[in-house]
């Protein structure tokens, strides 16, 4: 029996779930489907903060915020797109604040606010490090308030579309049970997330940020837009990949190479801090973040995880010693292609969070831009989602087999290791589709990319279990990154002019 | 170095070469390199996102914050039904989140909150569900539909908090299978990788409901309810 709803929304991160809650308050009946748990997604691991320009720490404009963002996307964004996330954002804390985020407060009784790079004001709102954590979270508690239907341990397979070409449902491997399920709706939105992990360890992502989202639409036939703009971001730990906050360059924290010295503008635009810490390591040097003179009580209060994961991972305590660090991919501008409505260029499927490119990054986005651009076009996307789907009720049930990509999986070889080549394309990603790219290791990259696809059937899983089978799921995965990888390589190839993060050495 | 692991075909011994690594770099290398066949779940290796909870020698922890030692022995959550080997099934320990209307009563406006109120309960706000306190929690052996340590917490989050204009209701709903069946063992605070103690929390919401007397059920009746002691009071 095939389930159906109103909207069926693929992802149960902030985008997601903002998106589920204002379908269903325009009356929507929703379902929503996440591979892991709402709490589990990539929003919970946001840090900095989100923007606003609420003007609480220093003075303040919308008109500053959109010129700000303008000027970082690097002519690659929809100014009217900007616009409207800017004039959205004091609202948007408002309503946050009105569900109950636990945002860091000032003695003046409003909302704090902290500098992050590239912002002419301190414009980003914060729950000390914990802003995407207490954000999600509020969220969540919000969707269950409401009754919104939230499937857990379900992995979007294929968008459906009907015999005029519509979205009208997905295919879904349930994870627990290993069944191939059918669900139909009117409308669909992918809320699926980035695809950072495609450089694999090299990447601040959780694990699950593999671009399932954005594979599916472009094998359903979706225009992607972009995808060459990956953000790297300046401070992860050298040897885990763990992000060190932006905010730790925004509370007063140094670059410095092993002598000691400041080479670097700490709060320039990601894209431009990244080359230069890149360079200096190609030089030969070792990086390091040094917030030792920020003092225990401030490191203690306002960057509490920094110090727990710079501790665990590389043995060091920030209050009193340097974190080695280098840059890693964290953020990717590109995705699916929307227009302001949150549409893609399929009928019936909307999209919105990291998997969706709204324009309003262009080739670099700012820090405190991506928790804002989740609650401002996650609503987008929920209203207007709702609103097609009231306009456009599907008639007839689908005909869909259950037939899918893990029928063919079974018949694959398995002779060599895919976990393996995964590492090995990540690490090739990191060094040819990088912070600094030429045309001949693009080449290279795009290349071992196509072998690796035509060779897929000597790769697959050892796992037979239908129950719970993360070997299959991680292989699923890997594949959908494959199509990823092919086409942020191929958008990187067609792009000969550095622009942003996407850097052509000379 | 070796450590076994409790997977549905029995406890597996495996050997990891990895020194100093935390405990999901060890399975990731053992699912990558030796058992394709092993189940856990995790996600951002950043203790924040809640995944990779587990048990070691018996305590709970995440996998991404524990640093393996020789002759560890690693078994799935308590407490919670057992999908395939470390993996879990948390859909029953977060619906008590439901049950309990973890959330704000209604949406608030208007109100401001300086530095001092946001501090009430930015510890609880802390939460990242991983399930380690439900896990550690003695109660579910006698009383399984116990509303639980986090969706405790969680409400303690709400109560506390000035944007909540209906304390009374939030306290209502956690009377039963609530706050009075927690023996304040302390088990979950000792878990709690985010140091958040939910038997303080329960503390705090059985002081708040005597203000509005709400009281503990099973005893102080004149009817046939026991004492203190556990001897009938009459």
């Amino acid at each position: 029996m095939n389930k159906k709803c109103d909207v069926l929304i693929i992802g149960a991160g902030g985008a997601g779930l903002t998106a589920a809650l204002n379908a269903k308050q325009s009356g929507a009946n929703v379902i929503v489907l996440t591979k892991e748990y709402p709490t589990r997604s990539q929003t919970c691991m946001a840090q900095g903060g989100i923007n606003a320009a609420l003007g609480n720490a220093g003075e303040d404009s919308v008109e500053d915020h959109i010129a700000n963002t303008l000027k970082s996307a690097h002519g690659q964004a929809d100014e009217e797109a900007i616009k409207f996330m800017c004039e959205s954002a004091p609202k948007a804390i408002e309503w946050l604040d009105s569900i109950g985020v636990c945002f860091s407060r000032t003695e003046q009784a409003t909302i704090a606010q902290r500098a992050l790079g590239g912002a002419s004001a301190p414009r980003a709102c914060y729950a000390q490090d914990y802003t995407g954590l207490k954000i999600l979270h509020t969220i969540y508690d919000r969707c269950l308030e409401a009754d919104i239907e939230i499937q857990n341990e379900k992995y979007l397979l294929e968008i459906l579309k009907d015999e005029k070409d519509t979205v009208c449902g997905a295919k879904i491997l349930d994870i627990r049970s290993g069944e191939v399920e059918i669900y139909e709706a009117n409308a669909v939105i992918l809320a699926s997330g980035g695809y950072s992990r495609i450089y694999d360890k090299n990447s601040t992502n959780s694990s699950a940020s593999t671009g399932d989202g954005i594979a599916t639409a472009l094998r359903a036939g979706a225009e992607l837009i972009d995808m060459e703009f990956v953000q790297f971001h300046p401070t992860g730990l050298k040897n885990s990949s763990i992000l060190i906050s932006e905010s730790a360059r925004g509370e007063g924290g140094y670059i410095i190479n092993s002598k000691g010295e400041r080479f670097t503008k700490e709060l320039a635009p990601r894209d431009v801090l990244s080359r230069a810490i890149d360079a200096e390591i190609k030089r030969g040097e070792s990086v390091f973040l040094d917030i030792r003179h920020l003092g225990e009580k401030l490191i203690s209060e306002g960057l509490p995880q920094e110090r727990k994961l710079a501790k665990l991972y590389e043995n060091v305590d920030p209050v009193h010693e340097l974190m080695p660090i280098r840059p890693v991919a964290h953020y990717t501008m590109g995705g699916i292609k929307v227009n302001r409505q949150s549409k893609t260029s399929l009928k019936g499927l909307f999209a919105c969070g990291e998997c969706a490119n709204h324009r309003v990054h262009g080739a670099n986005r700012l820090g405190g831009n991506s928790l804002l651009e989740i609650v401002v076009f996650g609503k987008e996307a929920g209203l207007n989602a709702a609103l097609y789907a009231k306009e456009n009720v599907r008639e007839t049930a689908i005909n869909a087999d259950t037939s899918s990509v893990v029928d063919e999986i079974k018949e694959y070889e398995n002779v060599l290791d895919f976990y393996a080549k995964r590492e090995h394309l990540g690490d090739l990603f990191y060094k040819n589709v990088g912070i600094v790219r030429t045309k001949e290791e693009l080449k290279e990259a795009l290349d071992e990319v196509l072998a690796i696809k035509a060779n897929i059937s000597k790769l697959g899983v050892s796992d037979t279990s239908k129950k719970y089978n993360t070997n299959l799921v991680e292989f699923i995965e890997f594949k959908n990154s494959l199509d990823v990888c092919e086409a942020v390589v191929e958008s990187a190839i067609k792009r000969e002019v550095s622009c942003g993060a996407h850097y052509i050495a000379e | 170095m070796k450590i076994s692991i409790q997977k549905d075909e029995g406890l597996i011994e495996y050997e990891t070469t990895l020194e100093d690594a935390t405990l999901l770099e060890v399975l990731s290398d053992i699912k990558h390199n030796s058992d394709n066949s092993l189940c856990f779940s995790s996600g951002c290796r950043s203790s924040v996102c809640g995944s990779c909870s587990m048990r070691v020698n018996e305590v709970e922890v995440l996998a991404c914050a524990y640093k393996v030692q020789d002759g560890d022995k690693i078994e799935p959550l308590k407490n919670v039904e057992v999908i395939r080997d470390l993996v879990v099934d948390m859909d029953k320990a977060y619906s008590f989140n439901i049950k309990a209307k973890a959330w704000l009563s209604q949406i608030s406006s208007g109100i401001s909150l300086d530095g001092e109120d946001s501090k009430t309960n930015e510890v609880q706000s802390d939460c990242i569900l991983c399930g380690s306190c439900y896990s550690a929690c003695p109660v579910y052996a006698v009383n399984e539909e116990f509303i639980g340590p986090f969706s405790l917490t969680r409400i303690w989050k709400y109560v506390s908090d000035k944007r909540e204009d209906n304390e009374e209701q939030k306290l209502t709903d956690v009377q039963t299978n609530g706050i009075w069946d927690c023996t304040l063992c302390g088990n979950c605070t000792v878990v709690c990788p985010q140091n958040i103690s939910s038997k303080a929390d329960i503390e705090m919401l059985r002081m708040k409901s005597a203000q509005y007397g709400l009281m503990d059920p099973s005893f102080g009746s004149f009817d046939g309810g026991f004492g203190f002691d556990g001897s009938p009071s009459f």
